[in-house]
Formats: C-alpha cells, structure tokens, sequence
C-alpha cells in the first residue's frame, strides 16, 4: 500500500458549492472556488467537482468555475458530471482539469471511456460509479445522482470499464453518502479487488477512523469527503494526521 | 526584466497547466511550435502527458526535434515533465520500441508490476511520493531542487519510469513498494522530472521559480 490521496469533493450545482444526504436534499454552501483553495492551502492531494445536476438538464456549467480555480489551485483536479463526449472532455481539459470522471454517459455508450483514455490518456479517464446495495455481496450502478437504475452490476461494470481504458474508479456509495456512519467497506473492497487501477471510495467518511477503515479493510487508494469539510467537522490536517498514526503512506507535509 | 519561458507545443495535454503555473510564478511565457523560437530560446519547457511514441511523433511532425536538441547545445536552461523528461532519453519500450530525443543516455521502462515483497500493486503510479537522494551521491545544491528536502512530496502519474545509463545523471529516486523509481534526472542545464512541479502544491512551485530564475 501507498500513496494515499485525501480528496475533497465538491458537489456544485449552478454556482453553488451544496450538499446532501444520499445525493438529495441539498444545501447551498458557497462559492466552490473559495472552498477549492482553502482545502488546497489546507494540504488536500487532490480535488474533485461534480456537477450533479448536468447530466440531468445534458449540460455542463463549470467551465468558469474551473477556468477561476485553476488560476490559484496546484493540485490534480477531477471534473465529472454532464460530460458526454470526447468534445466536452476536451473542454473541460482545456479549461484546466486534469482528469474527467465520467458515469451516466459511459453507462449509454461505454465506447466513451476507450475514446477519451485513447485521446488524453488512461490517466485522465476516471469511471465514475453509483452504487446501490442490492443483497449481500451485490450491488448495482445508477446514473443521474442515483435516480435512475441501469441494470448492471457494479462488479462486472467496473471491470468492463477498466478494459475500455479507464484509469481510475470513483466509487460512490449512494447508501451511506451523506450519513457519515463509515464508508460501505464490502463495497470498496470488492471494487479494489476486482480491478488493477486505483479506487477512490466516496460516500459515508464521518470520523478520521472511517478513513482508516476503507484503506485497511476496504482497500481503498484514494478517499473522497465531503460533508466532514465543508461543515468544518475535521480539517485535512487531523485527517492526514489519523493516517500517519495508522501507518498509512499518506503525503507529509 | 520579466524572465522568458518557452513553452514547445507538440499536443501535450498539460500545457495549460504548466503555462498556467509559469505565469502565476511571475515568468512570461512563449507557447512555440516553430523550429526557430525553439532554437532562439532564452529557457525551454517541455511538458507531456501520454503515450512516448505520440510525444516523439508530435515533435517530429512540428520538426522540432534537431532545434530542441541545437539549444540544449547551448547551455541555455531546459526542463522536461513527465513525458517531457522521458523523452530526453535515448529510448523507451512503451508500446514498442521507439528512440527518444537522447539528450541524457538511459532508457525508459515499464514500472515493475510489483514491489519488492512480490505483491502486486496499482499501475500507473498515481499520487504524491517523496523525493530521495539517488543510492549514489546526491545533494541538491545549485539544482533546481535547492529548496527541497528529502521527504518532500510530489505528485506523481506515470506508467513508465526512466533508467538513465550513468548514475550520475540521477537527481532523485521515490519508492514504490521498494521499487526504485527514477523522480528526476539531470545533466548540467538540462533537468528532467517524472512528476508534475505543476500540480505538486507550493513545493512543486519552488521547482518552477528556480527554473524561471536560474542562471
């Protein structure tokens, strides 16, 4: 194990940094760029925007908002939402992302993911998933913020995805994103083991022993949190702190 | 005067960010894709993500090969990234065999599928990793890496890692599982760093404003 990235995700819907529980019942937070650069400044490895509600209206709106924050922002930054083709990948690319993280789309035509890892890369070409528990061992993947099923089962999805030439996975439970009761464990370790490229797990972190759990148990190369942060619950500090306590290879600052 | 950075275009898909950076470190920056602003340039940066053989192609189609490689000639600062500093070696096996600019003897390779213990792990090589002094020697004094430690971290994303010929040529190494990599050569004016300076925080930065300002 190595390498542990800490990354703040960022849920916007028009202007707006929000939050929500189980990806409904959202709150406004702010302007995302001012929360971009004080994770940045806090020591965050990387950041994630997703824009939760392009993929429903088929567009995507944060172009400016990554444009403004990329100017004071020096870390690896993911955008994911409302991308649905090689041309608006290279927009968003172009307006300073590093890397796309792609999910409702790729479920329509996962030719998607072979054409963008192609053109920019494997490296920029994140899958993103939604998963639902669906019984033990089984969960299945939803697209538009979880509300719409898809009838594939996570396992098998993520395997195909990584074959087409995605580069990394953003996982995000739907059960327990929002709820900081820990992240879905089985779930993340599962993924983990099912494919050979990095697993950001997302939805559940609630104290600094949840991220110790998904790395050790769940596998996890990567955490995504949210709701701990933007409500000011920890700092990236105790975080990182938690996990050099662990022993886990997380960056030192 | 406000320092010029020439920038070379050949398609890379992180140019924005490294101009982004220079700018933000206060240099003026030339994006070029012609063979006489490569040659006639103050200090060359040149940036890269991706596959080894569609960088060397790039390069070859804009015919900016022989200019990159006249003003290395000259002494003039030169920093390559990522794909960059790979293909300032002689060759790589990425996808087939396939020459590089040679302007530092070494080879490019994959990053072994596991770590010394045997277990697999994740390929590419993503995240921040610290810096190391190379085995042999090592110090970073009048480097572009002057205000850097050993233990610094820097973000690395790569699948291949170089293999410079001479142990010389070595600035730093990280660790991945007790795997070696190379995280950064060097050869008199030219240096070359497998991971982003642009994406590696405040730190990284320093890299980029030793760039702009070394002489």
């Amino acid at each position: 194990m190595s390498n542990v990235r800490l990354i703040p995700r960022l849920d916007i819907k028009g202007p707006n940094l929000v939050k929500g529980i189980h990806l409904e019942g959202l709150r406004v937070m702010g302007d995302p760029k001012d929360f971009a650069v004080k994770y940045y400044k806090d020591g965050a490895d990387e950041l994630i925007y997703m824009d939760i509600v392009a993929s429903l209206y088929g567009r995507n709106n944060l172009t400016d908002i990554v444009k403004r924050t990329v100017e004071n922002v020096f870390i690896p930054l993911t955008v994911g939402g409302g991308i649905r083709s090689v041309e608006d990948a290279k927009h968003i690319l172009r307006s300073g992302a590093d890397k796309v993280a792609i999910n409702t789309a790729a479920i329509k035509r996962p030719e998607l993911i072979q054409e963008v890892s192609k053109i920019f890369g494997s490296q920029c070409m994140i899958l993103s998933v939604e998963a639902q528990n669906m019984g033990p061992g089984k969960w299945e993947a939803f697209t538009d913020n979880g509300r719409e099923k898809t009838g594939k089962d996570v396992l098998e999805w993520v395997r195909q995805g990584v074959e087409l030439g995605a580069g990394e996975i953003l996982l995000t439970s739907i059960d327990r994103e929002g709820t900081r009761q820990g992240f879905d464990l089985e779930l993340v370790r599962a993924v983990s083991e099912s494919v050979p490229v990095p697993v950001i797990a997302s939805g559940g972190m609630g104290q600094t022993q949840d991220m110790v759990d998904v790395i050790q148990k769940g596998k996890a190369d990567a955490v995504a949190m949210a709701d701990v942060l933007h409500y000011r619950r920890m700092t990236i500090q105790d975080i990182r702190q938690a996990g050099l306590d662990s022993n886990i290879h997380v960056r030192k600052l | 005067m406000t320092p010029k950075i020439t920038v070379i275009d050949y398609g890379a898909s992180n140019l924005l960010n490294v101009v982004r950076a220079l700018e933000h470190c206060g240099a003026e920056v030339v994006v070029a894709d012609q063979p006489e602003t490569v040659i006639n340039a103050d200090r060359l940066l040149l940036p890269g993500v991706g596959a080894f053989a569609d960088g060397m192609a790039g390069l070859k189609e804009k015919k900016l090969i022989e200019p990159l490689k006249g003003f290395c000639r000259k002494g003039n600062p030169f920093l390559g990234i990522c794909l960059g500093m790979q293909m300032m070696l002689d060759s790589s096996d990425e996808f087939g065999h396939h020459e590089g600019l040679g302007l530092i003897a070494g080879q490019v390779i994959q990053i072994p599928a596991q770590g010394t213990n045997g277990e697999p792990h994740k390929i590419p090589h993503i995240g921040w990793n610290e810096l190391r002094y190379p085995e042999k020697g090592g110090n970073w004094d009048g480097t572009l890496f002057y205000k850097l430690s050993p233990g610094n971290s820097m973000y690395f994303v790569h699948s291949f890692m170089a293999v410079p010929s001479n142990d010389r040529h070595r600035m730093a190494n990280c660790d991945y599982d007790g795997q070696s990599i190379c995280a950064a050569i060097r050869s008199e004016n030219m240096t070359g760093c497998q991971f982003h300076p642009e994406k590696s925080g405040e730190l990284g930065l320093t890299i980029i404003k030793e760039f702009i300002h070394i002489h």
